[in-house]
Formats: structure tokens, sequence, C-alpha cells
């Protein structure tokens, strides 16, 4: 089996891996890496949960080729906090119960992520536009949408 | 000091008691972990050396296995071990049988014949998931298709192909007496011949996928130490450690189980199918190896919520009272009974639903057909029967034209209520709930069902058995496989008014076993339940029973309007001259005040011999 080199920004480390043959993204993070943030729900890109974001877009690494990482930035879940200092998705998430199971989390949290660095100050419509790929089945989505509405500031069911 | 009292004790320092937690959000304690991508779920452990497993599986609902040729998969490049069913030590399971219910019927790998779309017949063992996903196909199965059933109630009929050979009826016998489990509570002949209307309707559920995002599957790898460690997804873990101890006829010690962080479950996580398979795997190999269903095979072999058919006949009065309700069920547990026959027993001890009905009787059935094996799934058992119960109360409601809140109020159990099967209710709210969306709902109701609670006008003459009508329809023995009707009361071979109870057997009423089980006499009205089932205050050939004949009414059909709380019912001093009920033992229980409570004759740190218990749950195989 032939492995192609692949070099990119991880969290803002750089990188630089074996990808074996039609491995994705995923894969590698995961087995390649060692970053384990981003989880494998379907392999088919209808779940979310393995989302990540490459150069400021979400993107699903299960449907994602390794080797396109190449010379890309991409961040995860992983790189999301400040050593100790969570980001203020990830302090709303726990405050406003967004998870239960938490396996779709990661995927939640780098959705949201990419709309915030776009958009600051989201509407409750484009906060459910962007996670509309993400599937959560513990039902949780209202408090999701509440966290990241909190998370940028604006005021959520329970405040507002 | 009871159990509570002894939690309250223990995590004093945890949390008090005033717990006004409803309408806000709170931490959890594991939240951290899942917001930075560190909550170790069993995928997010990893092995130098991993291989993978993959399971060659059956395309056909219904074949018997004529051979299964493996060579061309072994000489596949990556390919480490394939995995036949002759390598599994002890290739026969019930999941139950960890606590002695049910015949092992279900193998890990399938030689013989498959009765599901996607029963396992080998498993691949390979460098990576690719090349295993590609010996896998390489696997050449000859099969001999078989006719395939996948109806319930088609699958009880005589020319049905036999499913499941462990169950030649295609049905769970219970208890190896009967084919259903049965309840009987009243004579619903007479509470229907009493009836003003008779509401007849027929409720389906198809199976519902749990869909976890994480899907099923476990790590396992040999330790240093002669065991095999397992990281799984299982909702069950000590289920599935005894599970995978039993089908590997390997002592539990040398198994060392790590789970809990568990990415979704819904109850689909309790089969234990992924660990015997994975640690079989490692103990082949001598190394790591993970199985790992993808997305397809949760959906497609994922053990879902099984189909359930029911159908209800109501007997209602004129004014909305139900007088008498009748369940036939069918279960639709798939190939193998997994978790079926236990749901069933649920649902079961549930019917009729949050009403007191004075008759009752209920058939449910068991039904094995070729379709994935059905298992847990958040209520299992209750949640289809109470579908099909709350679509029926609103049928009745139309058939008699009343408000359905109101009916359902009219007919809701109070504290104290003898539920049919023979627990006296507690704690009961439907009342109170009913009120509550009503208001909520801007849905008016009279004022006297406002009024109503159900902490009064339940007990009394509610709180007692009555003379049950039984029958022996589905015994064991005597129905082989014969198309005779499964309506209860339908075709009965032989029918006679007995005591209350089964099988002759007086039914002791909710003996006290801990203390913090006695009922408390300030909520129920009285201190205890009738000990027993009260003997019949008239002689056992008059063909109604006592309540009934004093007043008008059936008894718990009272009507609740400005009763009071129900004096304590006095025990009736049985005359000696008075015919005594089939089972003459009601006069010194019911002298008896309380049976005293249940204490072991040791206690159970020193390792109390509990029947019934398997010897791969208990420390006994411990070497």
């Amino acid at each position: 089996m032939t492995k192609k080199p692949v070099q990119f920004q991880l969290n803002g480390s750089p990188v630089a891996v074996f990808a074996d043959e039609g491995q994705n993204l995923l894969d590698l993070l995961r087995r390649g890496v060692g970053d384990l943030s981003p989880k494998y729900g379907c392999g088919q890109g209808t779940c979310g949960s393995c989302t990540v974001i490459i150069d400021g877009e979400p993107r699903l690494s299960c449907l994602t080729l390794a080797e396109t990482a190449e010379g890309q930035h991409v961040e995860t879940t992983n790189g999301l906090s400040n050593g100790p200092d969570l980001h203020a998705l990830q302090e709303a998430f726990m405050e406003n119960f967004a998870a239960q199971c938490g396996y779709c989390t990661p995927g939640m949290l780098m959705a949201a992520k990419a709309l915030l660095d776009r958009t600051p100050r989201p509407s409750r419509e484009e906060i459910v536009e962007a996670i509309s790929g993400n599937i959560c089945r513990c039902t949780g989505y209202e408090p999701i949408i509440d966290a990241i509405l909190a998370a940028s500031g604006q005021p959520t069911r329970r405040t507002g | 000091m009871s159990s509570v009292e002894f939690r309250k004790d223990l995590f004093a320092d945890e949390r008090d008691d005033n717990l006004q937690e409803i309408g806000k959000p709170t931490r959890r304690q594991d939240i951290l972990g899942h917001v930075t991508g560190r909550s170790p779920y069993y995928d997010d452990h990893l092995f130098d050396g991993l291989l993978h497993m993959r399971c060659v599986r059956s395309p056909h609902h219904h074949a018997r296995i004529r051979s299964i040729d493996t060579s061309q998969a072994e000489r596949m490049p990556g390919v480490v071990r394939v995995v036949l069913a002759r390598d599994v030590p002890n290739n026969l399971n019930t999941l139950l049988s960890l606590i002695n219910f049910g015949k092992d019927e279900e193998k890990l790998i399938q030689d013989t014949k498959v009765a599901y779309a996607g029963e396992p017949v080998a498993a691949i063992i390979a460098e990576t998931e690719g090349q295993a996903r590609e010996a896998c196909a390489a696997v050449r199965v000859d099969y001999e298709v078989l006719p395939h059933v996948l109806d319930p109630e088609a699958s009880l009929k005589p020319d049905a192909p036999v499913v499941n050979e462990v169950y030649p009826n295609n049905t769970f016998d219970y208890h190896d007496l009967y084919d259903h489990q049965k309840l009987r509570f009243g004579d619903v002949e007479k509470g229907f011949s009493e009836a003003d209307h008779i509401v007849e309707g027929e409720y389906q559920m198809s199976p519902i996928e749990q869909a976890p995002i994480e899907t099923c599957g476990a790590i396992a790898a040999p330790e240093t130490n002669d065991r095999f460690v397992c990281y799984t997804s299982t909702q069950a873990l000590f289920f599935s450690l005894g599970t995978t101890a039993k089908l590997l006829n390997m002592p539990s010690s040398r198994l060392h189980f790590v789970g809990g962080t568990v990415g979704g479950g819904f109850g689909g996580k309790v089969d234990s199918i992924v660990e015997p398979l994975s640690v079989l795997g490692a103990v082949l190999t001598g190394r790591p190896v993970k199985f790992m269903w993808d997305r397809a095979e949760e959906m497609q072999v994922g053990a879902p919520r099984g189909a359930e058919r029911w159908r209800i006949k109501d007997g209602v009065a004129r004014d909305g009272r139900i007088l008498a309700r009748t369940f036939t069920g069918f279960f639709d547990a798939g190939a193998y009974t997994r978790l079926s026959s236990y749901a069933i027993i649920k649902c079961t001890g549930h019917i009729p639903g949050p009403y007191s009905i004075p008759n009752v009787a209920s058939n449910v059935y068991c039904v094995f057909t070729n379709r994935t094996p059905a298992t847990a799934m958040r209520g299992f058992g209750i949640t289809g029967v109470d579908f099909a119960i709350e679509c029926h109360v609103d049928k009745v409601a139309e058939t008699v034209g009343l408000n359905p809140i109101e009916l359902r109020i009219l007919n809701a159990y109070r504290d104290g209520d003898m539920k049919p099967h023979r627990r006296l209710a507690k704690n009961t709210a439907l009342i109170e709930c009913c009120q509550v969306a009503s208001q909520k709902s801007g849905w008016a109701i009279s004022a006297d069902a406002a009024r109503q609670s159900s902490l009064t006008g339940g007990g009394g003459t509610r709180a007692v058995i009555p003379e049950s009508i039984t029958d022996s329809v589905g015994r064991i023995g005597e129905r082989r496989r014969a198309d005779v009707p499964t309506e209860p009361g339908a075709g009965a071979p032989s029918r006679g008014r007995v005591a209350a109870g089964t099988q002759g057997i007086p039914i002791v009423a909710a003996a006290p076993q801990d203390e913090d089980m006695i009922t408390d006499p300030a909520r129920m009205g009285f201190r205890h339940a009738p000990a027993v089932s009260q003997p019949p205050r008239t002689a056992p050939s008059v063909p109604v029973p006592p309540v009934a004949a004093a007043s008008a009414a059936p008894p718990s059909a009272a009507p609740p309007a400005g009763q009071q709380s129900a004096p304590p019912p006095q025990p009736v001093a049985p005359q000696p001259s008075a015919p005594q009920p089939a089972a003459p033992q009601a006069p010194t229980a019911a002298s008896d005040p309380a049976p005293a409570p249940y204490k072991p004759e040791q206690p159970f740190s020193r390792g109390v011999k509990r029947p019934g218990v398997s010897r791969f749950l208990s420390g006994s195989r411990r070497r």
C-alpha cells in the first residue's frame, strides 16, 4: 500500500504525517495524528459528528480525502480551548446543558465556531442553518441553539 | 435505616434534598470532557497493531447454510484470521440466561441456519478495515433459501415456517407453562354484557431503530496478566461481561471490561453482541481487535424496538365508565428472544394503563419472525401499548360523546386502587396531569372534573381483587401450532370460576419486603394492603362477584363525585359455616397483620447462594 506525506497546520501547529491511499481526513486525524476529538458517526456525511474547520469553512472530515488537507489550516475541538481557558462556546455549552452523551458535541462546536468566526452575532435562524448538518440524537437542539446564542452574547430562551 | 435514608446519609455532601431543579439547566458532571472532545468513548483508545474485525452477514431472511468457503478470503492481503462458528467455545446463548430466564437459542456466529437478514455467519480479522471488508466479500456461502415469515400473526399460523427451533410454536414459552402472558382480572364477559357500547380498535407500531450517533462496538486486547481488556460502548457492562464469559467459556475474572462513556444508547447497546466477538478476536490472534459496526450495520442488524400490534375491546357504560377491557397483543421479537420476553412481562404489568377498570383480560404473545431481533428501547414494552391505550380512550370518548380529558379523569386510577396485576396503585397522578393539561391547553373541563383528586375516592371496594375467570388457552402441550383464537376468553376449552389469582393459588397482595416499601398509611388511607385475596363473601356458586351483587354498579366504577377518603376496608371475618373459596388459605393469613419482612439468613457480604443466579455473574468461577 502506498503512503503519501501530508503536511498541514492543525490547531495552529505544523503536522507532518503519512496518509494511506484513499484514507479520509477523519481517520488520519484520529489514527495518524492522535487527535480524537472528531468522531465517527456514519462515514457518509449525514451526521456531522466528524465536522472540522478547514481554512475557515466547516467540513465533514469523513468525506474529505486526507491528501487534500495539504498546506491547509485544520481546526478541531481539541484546539478550541487555550490551555485551561475554555472558548466562550465551550463555557456556554457547559452552562446551558447543551450536551447529553457528548458524542455530537465536538462536531456541533466546530459548526458553531465556523459560524461565529464569520458572523459574531448570528440570528436564531442563522444558528439553526449552521448546525442543520449536525444530528444530535439525545434531542438537545434547543439547548444547543441557546448555548450558541449565549456564546455570542445574546439573550437565550431562558435569559431573554 | 431505610435505603432512602442511607442514601441521604451517604451523599449528604453532594446535594441537599431541596431538588428545585426543574426549569433550569444543570452543569453535568461529565460536561468538561464533552466540550473539550476528551470524553473517552471506546473508540478513543489507541492500540499499536490494532486489527479490525468485520462480519459476513446473511443476505436472506431465512436460509439453511449448506457450506461456507473461506479459502479465497484467507489468502486475501491483510487477513489475519477467519472466525467461524466452531471457533466460539460455547456458541449458544440467550441474553437473559444470566438471570435464568429463557432457553439458550442464539449463536454468536451461525453455522446451520440463518433466521434474519444480516445474521453473522463468519467474521474476518484483518490489518485494516478495508481489507476486512474485501475479505468478507470473498467468503462464499452456499444457502438453501427457506420460506420466511415477517408478520407476527402470520407467524402464529400452523403452516408458518419455524423461525427458531428452540421455540417450535414461534412463541416464547413462559415458564414452560403458557405460550403467552395472560392477565385475568374480574369477568370481562360480564362487563361487556352490562355495557352500553362496545368499542374496538386495532393499533400498530413499526420497529424503531435507536440510532445512536456512536455505533455499537468494542476493542479488546490481551493484557500482560493473562486477562483481556475490553473497551466497549455497552450500556450494560456486567451483562456484557457475563455474556462474554459464558460464550467464550472463560472465567469472568480473566475479563477486564471498561465502559461507561456511551455515545448514545437508548437501549440499543444492551445486547452484548460486539464484546464477545472482539474478545474472541483478541483470544484467537493475541492482538488488539476492534469490532465496530458501521452505520449501515447499526441500522440493519442493530436490534430495534420491536413492532407491536394491539387489539383493544372496551365495554363502556353510557356515562363513560369503562366496565371491561380486553387486550390481544403481538410483540414481534424478530428471530431471537433478546429482551422481548421481558418486554411482554412489563407491558402485562402495565395493562390496562392508568385506569381503574373492574374487569380486564389480556393475552400478549412474544412472537418470533424472520426479522432483526428486537431489544430494549426507552420504555420498551410500555410505549406501544400506551400509544394503543390512549388512542383507544380517545375513540371511547368519541363513541360516548364525552370530553376526552373528563373521560380520563372519570376512569383514572386513584391511590389505593387494586391494579389488575394485583398491586395497589400508589402515588397516582393521572387526574392531576389531566387537570394541568386542560389548563395549559385551554381545553375546558367541568367543575366536577376539576375538583377530583387522585388522593381521594380510591381504595375501599376498589382495592379488592375480584373473582377472576381463567382459562387454559395456550397452555404448553395443548397448543402446538394449532390455529386457535388469540383473544382473551375466546375458544376456551374449559371455563370455570376460580378464586382470585392464578392456578388456584391465592395471591398475597404486595407483601412489603423492606421498610421503605411499606405503604404510607397517611397517603393510602389504611395501614396495609389486604394481605390476601379476599374470600368471596357469598357462596362461590353464585356467578356474580359479591360487590357487584350489593350495588348495581361494578365495584371500581363507583362515581367518584362526593366520595371522601375511603374508610379502611374492614377485613370480613370468615364465618365458620360460610362456604370457603377454592383455596382456603385465607383465614390464617387474613388474621395475620403483615408478613414478616424478608431477611436473609446471613449477610450478603458473606456470599449468599442465591438460587437462579448464573454462575457467570457470581464469583463462583473465579479461580
